[in-house]
């Protein structure tokens, strides 16, 4: 018996109070906080077990926290506790951000204050540095790529250019630069042949 | 009450069903998160349809950077500046519902493979079109601030802040809104 006694919820309201809590903490990202709560407060699960649930979470397609809440609330409740623990990442943020985007709107139409325009536009700026961090710091885990620096570089400039530059469609651009960029892969993780 | 409800574009039933349809689409697309599919979504909302603007798109974005919650409810800013809360409706049940189904069903088999060839290329070859897709997001957000030097100053400024610093992102967002609201920059 490695595995040490974890907490769990008692209630599919637990879950739905744990992630409204969680999920209204998180400013500009909620990973973080979802660690702090989960491992570290809650003690629902290790932290060996919340970074595979992430790094599953990563793999699939969509939002990465909310699927990490689904994935966490089917393992305590399967589908109701995982429809619980999304709601609560959910509904309360997005009553807020609605709330937010109301007011905005308004304010923005209203020409006695030009000032929130100019708030949100200032904000917007910050917004694209925000995610240009986030690709930064995602650069050294590339170094690391089985594929190789200079072929994950060219994937990722060619994606780049497509969308960033020709505005190309979506869906066109994953077909054409995933499949290649995916079979590179496919064939450097065998021909590395893991040294371990 | 109606701009609440519809928005104020005055978009009838086949604008949300294609509002719907084509976010729908993105969301299995979403490979590193909903932020990768935005500069689709500009393409889409701004340039096809033409139900926003270069600035509002970008502000839709910063508004949910700066609210509490899960980034992703940018979709939902979106959806409520092009249709009210029924765009809310479409956008968000577009970007949410097919991921989390496929999640649901994928949990269990990724667990068990995730040291499997085939699941490793997949994330290896997927991989460096996140980072590619994350740097365009990140320039089609800039774009329409770009012709100020203020601008550039206050993204080399928040760059400084999240690559030098654990300061959280609301600094920076502060200090942008500051500075937008008094003309400097945005």
């Amino acid at each position: 018996m490695s595995e040490p006694a974890l907490a769990r919820p008692h209630s599919c309201g637990a879950l739905f109070v744990a992630f409204t809590r969680l999920a209204l903490q998180g400013f500009g990202g909620v990973l973080p906080v979802a660690q702090r709560e989960l491992v570290e407060r809650l003690g629902w699960l290790t932290r060996e077990q919340f970074l595979e649930m992430l790094s599953v979470a990563q793999v699939l397609p969509g939002p990465n926290v909310v699927n990490l809440s689904l994935m966490i609330g089917d393992r305590f409740f399967g589908w109701r506790g995982a429809a619980s623990a999304m709601a609560g990442m959910l509904l309360a943020p997005l009553a807020v951000v609605l709330l937010l985007a109301l007011l905005a709107a308004q304010a923005a139409q209203s020409a006695s204050l030009p000032w929130v325009a100019g708030a949100l536009r200032g904000m917007a700026v910050v917004a694209a540095a925000l995610v240009l961090a986030t690709a930064i710091k995602l650069l050294p885990a590339l170094r690391k790529s089985p594929l190789g620096l200079p072929l994950a570089l060219a994937f990722g400039g060619a994606t780049l250019l497509a969308i960033g530059a020709l505005r190309w469609p979506l869906p066109w651009v994953v077909l054409g630069i995933g499949p290649p960029a995916m079979a590179c892969a496919w064939w450097r993780i065998g021909a590395v042949k893991r040294p371990r | 009450m109606n701009t609440v409800l519809f928005g104020p574009l005055g978009l009838g039933p086949a604008d949300f069903a294609q509002l719907l349809g084509h976010f729908t689409l993105l969301s299995l697309l979403a490979i590193g998160g909903a932020i990768t599919t935005a500069p689709d979504m500009q393409r889409f909302v701004v340039g096809q349809q033409g139900w926003l603007s270069d600035a509002q798109f970008s502000a839709s974005v910063a508004l949910a950077q700066a609210a509490p919650g899960p980034n992703v409810l940018f979709v939902a800013v979106i959806g409520y500046n092009v249709g009210g809360l029924v765009g809310v409706l479409a956008t968000l049940a577009g970007t949410l519902l097919p991921s989390s189904l496929l999640t649901l069903h994928a949990t269990r088999w990724g667990e068990r493979q995730r040291e499997s060839r085939l699941l490793r290329a997949f994330t290896t070859g997927l991989a460096p079109l996140t980072l590619g897709l994350l740097v365009a997001t990140s320039w089609i957000l800039f774009e329409p601030a770009a012709q100020r030097l203020g601008s550039a100053l206050l993204a080399a400024l928040t760059l400084a802040i999240m690559l030098r610093t654990k300061w959280s992102p609301l600094v920076p967002i502060g200090i942008g809104a500051l500075a937008g609201a008094l003309g400097w920059a945005g």
